[in-house]
């Protein structure tokens, strides 16, 4: 069963980029250790980092069908910032996954317990169905 | 024989022969696509049988004959298919079969091969899922595999490129003397993006990956083979040499990019330097001294230091000199400023990076910003510097690049 595990963030002022040289040394190492668990346990189909918020856009068509872009969004926002997507045996293991994310390292070593938002990924259907 | 003792070796020669094998296939059977998808099919079943049962006495001949025998069946059903659709009666044996098509082969139809698919009709990425699939001879789920895209978009890429080439018409000769000078550059175009997808993806524990950089570094061999008379060849291949030298010094324990100047220099590969070196100065003297020569110059230069600080930057941005004047590119001018910063101090750099925050092409890039800040705290302005690896950290699309720009800010704040 695949999930999808999302790590949100909260905008500038909080981030990473701010953060002392050992934390931020300490939270990258824990994401690269996490990251290597789970393609050794075979668990990983795929995880993305995403560029800083400041990078994202917000695009619609217009009338003619030409983009409209809106790139200035408020401070308080939530931020996707990256995410994993799991094949797991059950949603237990995805849940006990998120937790070992969430708990990632912030500032002065302490567990950032930040929200990671867990759900199954669609499938096809299965073969009897086709 | 051993499954064990026939892997490497014939893994290399099969290989090797693919592109002579596509080559000869599609000059008989004039279809590029289906000759394709035909020597795939015969390397596959020479994988299969070849561990079992030794390899045959002439192993070219055997892998054309099964494609050949691919493709003659696949074109009578094709033929049988329309006959009985349109009610027909023909002679079924239109085809004839091949008899003896070893005996025109030609080795060049591995650079006929080089030039179809890297033409200029074709985008980065199919004339890139092309060549290693044609002239690399490598399955779609390998190279699927080395570019982190499912197989299935994969296949699909392959699958236009060969479209794009059957509407094209491109008709499968070699180019004279004439359009091959023309077209050169595309080809050595496409090897060097190969290269650089493998040696900037090679960062981290990427497990079970295609090693890029290895194989750009191969099929140059190969174009070098075939074309030894031309410079930028051999300036190409010295250039990858002289940069996956550097590979193992690259990234530290966890992961982490470790610049040019802080790398243990003990653990650069000194038989790539050699080969690199060598190359270089053979393909200098021959009088026509291209980018790509001058590039793998500035390598061999940094490759020669074996401390950081007996780093030959005059001469350094003499080359850089030159390549300014050769080719307008933004990256040159970049790298320009730095070796000047290194010459005649950072405000000098910083000066020759004013005019480039006019230049479209790179004003915003994180790299502009990198190379700001770094030549800001050489200048001791330590807030600005912060500042700039902070946007640097901002707009770059790398993750260990921007972890390693984060840190920089960091160790700054804390100095």
């Amino acid at each position: 069963m695949k999930y999808i595990l999302m790590m949100n963030t909260m905008r500038a002022g909080q981030g990473v980029p701010e953060w002392p040289k050992k934390d931020l040394q300490a939270h990258i190492a824990f994401m690269m250790s996490l990251n290597k668990d789970l393609r050794e346990s075979g668990e990983l189909v795929s995880a993305e980092g995403l560029s800083f918020p400041d990078q994202a856009k917000l695009v619609r068509a217009g009338n003619d069908g030409a983009p409209i872009t809106d790139g200035v969004f408020p401070e308080s926002k939530e931020f996707l910032a990256g995410y994993w997507i799991v094949d797991v045996e059950s949603p237990e293991r995805a849940y006990a996954l998120a937790a070992r994310a969430s708990a990632a390292p912030g500032p002065g070593g302490k567990p950032l317990n930040m929200p990671i938002e867990v759900r199954p990924v669609m499938s096809a259907p299965p073969r009897e169905m086709l | 024989m051993t499954a064990n003792s026939w892997g490497g070796t014939s893994e290399h020669l099969l290989r090797e022969l693919a592109p002579q094998v596509l080559g000869t296939v599609i000059r008989r059977f004039h279809d590029f696509y289906s000759a394709e998808d035909a020597v795939q099919e015969a390397m596959i079943a020479a994988f299969m049988q070849w561990p079992q049962d030794g390899i045959p006495e002439n192993p070219r001949g055997w892998l054309i004959q099964v494609a050949a025998r691919r493709l003659t069946d696949q074109l009578r059903s094709e033929t049988a298919r329309r006959q009985r659709e349109t009610a027909t009666v023909v002679e079924a044996d239109t085809i004839s079969p091949a008899p003896n098509i070893t005996a025109d082969m030609d080795t060049d139809d591995t650079l006929i091969l080089f030039f179809m698919c890297c033409h200029p009709a074709l985008t980065s990425p199919s004339a890139i899922a092309l060549t290693l699939r044609a002239v690399g001879g490598l399955t779609t789920a390998e190279i699927a595999n080395a570019f982190l895209v499912p197989e299935s978009t994969m296949a699909q890429r392959i699958s236009r490129a060969k479209q794009s080439i059957k509407a094209s018409g491109i008709p499968f000769r070699l180019p004279t003397t004439q359009e091959r000078a023309l077209r050169l550059p595309t080809v050595l175009h496409v090897l060097y993006l190969i290269f650089n997808e493998g040696y900037t993806s090679s960062i981290g524990s990427q497990l079970q990956r295609l090693d890029l950089a290895r194989e750009a570094i191969r099929l140059t061999r190969c174009v070098k083979a075939l074309l030894p008379d031309y410079a930028e060849v051999a300036g190409l291949l010295a250039l990858m040499l002289l940069t996956d030298a550097r590979r193992a010094a690259r990234t530290g324990p966890d992961e982490e990019l470790i610049p040019l100047t802080k790398q243990d220099r003990t653990l650069w590969d000194r038989s790539e330097i050699t080969e690199g070196i060598a190359l270089l100065t053979a393909a200098l003297g021959k009088g026509s001294v291209g980018p790509y020569q001058l590039q793998a110059a500035v390598a061999a230069v940094h490759d020669e230091a074996l401390r950081t600080e007996d780093t030959d930057w005059p001469q350094i941005l003499a080359l850089y000199d030159l390549l300014k004047r050769m080719s307008a590119n933004p990256m040159v001018s970049l790298n320009h400023a730095i070796a000047a910063a290194m010459v005649d101090g950072p405000s000098k750099g910083l000066e020759l990076l004013t005019t480039l925050d006019a230049d479209s092409r790179i004003a915003g890039h994180y790299r502009l910003d990198a190379v700001r800040a770094h030549l800001l705290e050489m200048a001791g302005d330590h807030p600005a510097a912060i500042t700039h690896y902070r946007m640097a950290a901002a707009r770059t699309t790398s993750i260990p690049e921007r972890n390693y720009l984060m840190t920089q800010a960091a160790r700054l704040v804390e100095s």
